[in-house]
């Protein structure tokens, strides 16, 4: 294995006889002229991120804090969820009442396949894109519980919203750099386009993605 | 027209075109889709403001990669081992088919679950595990439909892009048992969805391509839209993931430029609906064991080509398949690869060679469209006049070469062009000679063994008074 290991890095040397042994990789510049702040935090970026999250064909909610948990408890109840999966370290008073919940303490694929749905908080928004972006952090559980339910209630705070791309790759460093955590960015629920390009919402994933953002 | 990864043999660009012409439905499939993508691409790309600011940085990021690309593979491979992930390196199509053969066995899995990959395409992956007796199953919807019809991708994003949805109708009812079917979009979803779920449930090894791989921080990047991806990402306990070695990036920041430029110019989505980023194994959470292979088959000759490096860029977005007057009109079969269009045919001759490749360069126009469009600046039209050059070269270095009627007429203007009054003289003579064959103002058909010029394009005839005669009259 080593073999192929050097003959590919000598192949790559060889190709690369026109750049000089002294250039260094910083001696490309790279022009990152594009924007890396975009609108500030406020009503405006709140309505654009619910916006672009709701043409995706998501159900966007925006609640009070203290309107939360009966806005969670009515979507649960119009989704005719009974039984309901949740990260171990959800906030206690998110939890709905009259439903069966079903911590994950290391639920099985087929406990979770046959829940009703999952209710979880989330890392980040962003609203240039509708962007949810789940990175294992508090109240987010393991990547499977947000995948195998087909109903996925999330909430967002509204200081947990930024505008744009960079703004939100930035935040994710620490997470990825120092925990080496899974992220996950969900744009919508899934989603094909492959029978004659005609955008069809939910094939593999949760057919169903309601986003609850909590507001002042 | 049935290939499998990249051409082995000498196909003709030219022979399999003229066959994809001929089907009419083929041609209103592609017609539609083609254009229903350019307009969704266009419109979200006229939302960013800094769109070439963002094209300029991630040629600049590529072109960084690729110039360093030893120290950045060596870096990846060390960050992916720290985060718990195992790296293999894979010179060619066969080497890495049996790394993940072995991989596969050693878990003795009868069935695996893929991601939608370009580069398992390109090595034959799925062929080879059938021969290990190892049964790979497509989970993407598109690569679900060929592979069920027993074709191959005609389109590197929508493989299925050739089919309508009666057709894909009737082939499900064919091949899954399905007695009552509609043709709405979202029935044949849901039947998709039924008959794979079951296999992510109880699939004990997973594999995927990558769409980057961060040097950095050994993070692997996976960009999809129906969650079969993250299906396959989370649910078996072993993932095997296979790159190109063009795929690393340098820096974690990287990724915030290109989540930008392929979502936008791939799908024409402001984001794809899924992206997956793992980083070597987490405990608890999704595989257990992941095993990366750097694979090289080629590429590191196209590196080695100067002009042909930028060729590398490509994030395989394709964007410039749906932009180009030609694909639009053969699809993506007539390429002969897995790689169609105008990046397969800059790609596919330096992967495979000039000899086994050598029409692609000439499946364009030139018009440049492609290069317009191009995410990470690849001049394309340069490469694929570049490549006709290697081309020529190549023929000119064989005995038959010697003989050919076009290169014998190219000798032959070479020394008209080098002597004034030889090019005058034969300018009166074709004025003579042309008459028969002009009709209008186009010569339209050449006979003998230059017909071939013509089979594709009008001549100009000689004018009556050529730019000399001309100036003469004015002296």
């Amino acid at each position: 294995m080593s073999m192929a290991r050097n003959e590919i890095l000598r192949r790559i040397r060889a190709g690369l006889r026109d750049v000089p042994a002294s250039e260094q990789p910083g001696d490309i510049s790279i022009a990152r002229a594009y924007r890396h702040a975009g609108m500030p935090a406020g009503p405006e970026l709140i309505e654009r991120f619910a916006e672009r999250v709701a043409e995706y064909k998501a159900t966007v909610q925006r609640v009070s804090a203290a309107g939360l948990p009966a806005a969670i408890a009515d979507a649960c109840a119009r989704r005719g969820v009974r039984r309901l999966v949740v990260p171990t370290d959800l906030p206690p008073e998110w939890v709905p009442a009259g439903v069966e919940l079903l911590p994950d303490t290391g639920l099985s694929h087929a406990q979770l396949d046959q829940s009703d749905g999952v209710l979880t908080g989330c890392a980040l928004g962003v609203a240039q894109t509708g962007t949810i972006i789940l990175d294992a952090g508090a109240a987010q559980g393991r990547r499977v519980i947000t995948l195998l339910p087909d109903y996925h209630l999330c909430v967002i705070r509204a200081d947990q919203i930024v505008d744009l791309v960079p703004e939100a790759v930035d935040r994710l460093a620490p997470a990825v750099r120092a925990a080496r955590r899974p992220i996950t960015l969900i744009s919508g629920p899934s989603a094909t386009s492959d029978i004659e390009l005609n955008r069809v919402e939910g094939v593999h994933g949760p057919r169903t993605l309601e986003v609850l953002i909590v507001d002042g | 027209m049935k290939h499998t990864g990249l051409p082995t043999t000498p196909i003709s660009f030219y022979e399999s075109a003229k066959l994809a012409l001929a089907d009419t439905q083929l041609r209103r499939n592609m017609g539609k889709a083609t254009q229903t993508i350019r307009a969704k691409r266009a419109s979200v790309v006229g939302e960013l403001p800094d769109w070439e600011a963002l094209r300029e940085a991630g040629r600049a990021i590529k072109q960084r990669t690729l110039r360093h690309l030893d120290d950045y593979l060596i870096q990846l491979e060390a960050a992916v081992q720290a985060a718990g992930g195992q790296v293999y390196w894979a010179r060619d199509a066969h080497e890495a088919n049996q790394i993940v053969t072995q991989i596969v066995q050693r878990h003795g899995a009868r069935e695996v679950v893929k991601v939608k990959s370009l580069t398992t395409d390109e090595i034959g992956l799925n062929a080879a595990l059938a021969a290990a007796g190892v049964s790979a199953v497509e989970t993407d919807l598109a690569e679900l439909i060929i592979q069920l019809a027993g074709e191959s991708s005609s389109h590197i994003l929508v493989p299925a892009i050739h089919k309508n949805r009666a057709e894909i109708r009737e082939l499900f009812m064919r091949t899954l048992g399905v007695s009552e079917l509609s043709d709405e979009p979202s029935a044949l979803a849901a039947v998709a969805r039924t008959h794979l779920r079951r296999k992510f449930l109880s699939a004990p090894v997973a594999i995927s391509g990558a769409n980057f791989a961060v040097a950095e921080t050994g993070t692997v990047c996976v960009v999809e839209s129906e969650g079969n991806g993250r299906m396959c990402l989370t649910l078996p306990p072993v993932l095997v993931s296979i790159m190109g070695i063009e795929k690393v990036i340098p820096s974690w920041h990287d990724l915030e430029v290109f989540l930008q430029l392929l979502p936008r110019s791939s799908t024409g989505e402001r984001m794809n609906p899924y992206t997956s980023l793992w980083t070597g194994v987490t405990p608890g959470d999704g595989p257990q064991e992941f095993h990366l292979v750097l694979l090289d088959n080629g590429r590191s000759n196209v590196l080695a080509d100067t002009i042909g490096r930028q060729t590398l860029n490509c994030i395989r977005c394709s964007a410039c398949l749906n932009i180009c007057p030609v694909y639009e009109r053969t699809g993506g079969h007539a390429y002969n690869s897995v790689y169609p269009g105008p990046i397969g045919a800059i790609l596919t001759p330096q992967l495979v060679g000039v000899d086994k490749a050598g029409s692609l360069p000439y499946a364009s126009s030139l018009c440049g469209a492609c290069y317009d469009v191009c995410p990470v600046k690849i001049n394309i039209p340069e490469v694929l006049v570049h490549m006709r050059a290697r081309v020529v070269r190549k023929k000119q270095a064989s005995l038959l070469g010697q003989f050919d009627p076009e290169h014998v007429a190219m000798q032959g203007l070479q020394r008209m062009f080098e002597h004034p009054a030889l090019y005058e003289r034969a300018q009166q003579l074709a004025r003579l000679g042309q008459w028969p064959l002009v009709r209008g103002d186009a010569i339209p058909f050449v006979p003998g063994p230059l017909g071939g010029w013509t089979a594709m394009r009008d001549l100009f005839p000689v004018a009556d008074q050529t730019f000399r005669e001309w100036w003469r009259t004015r002296r």
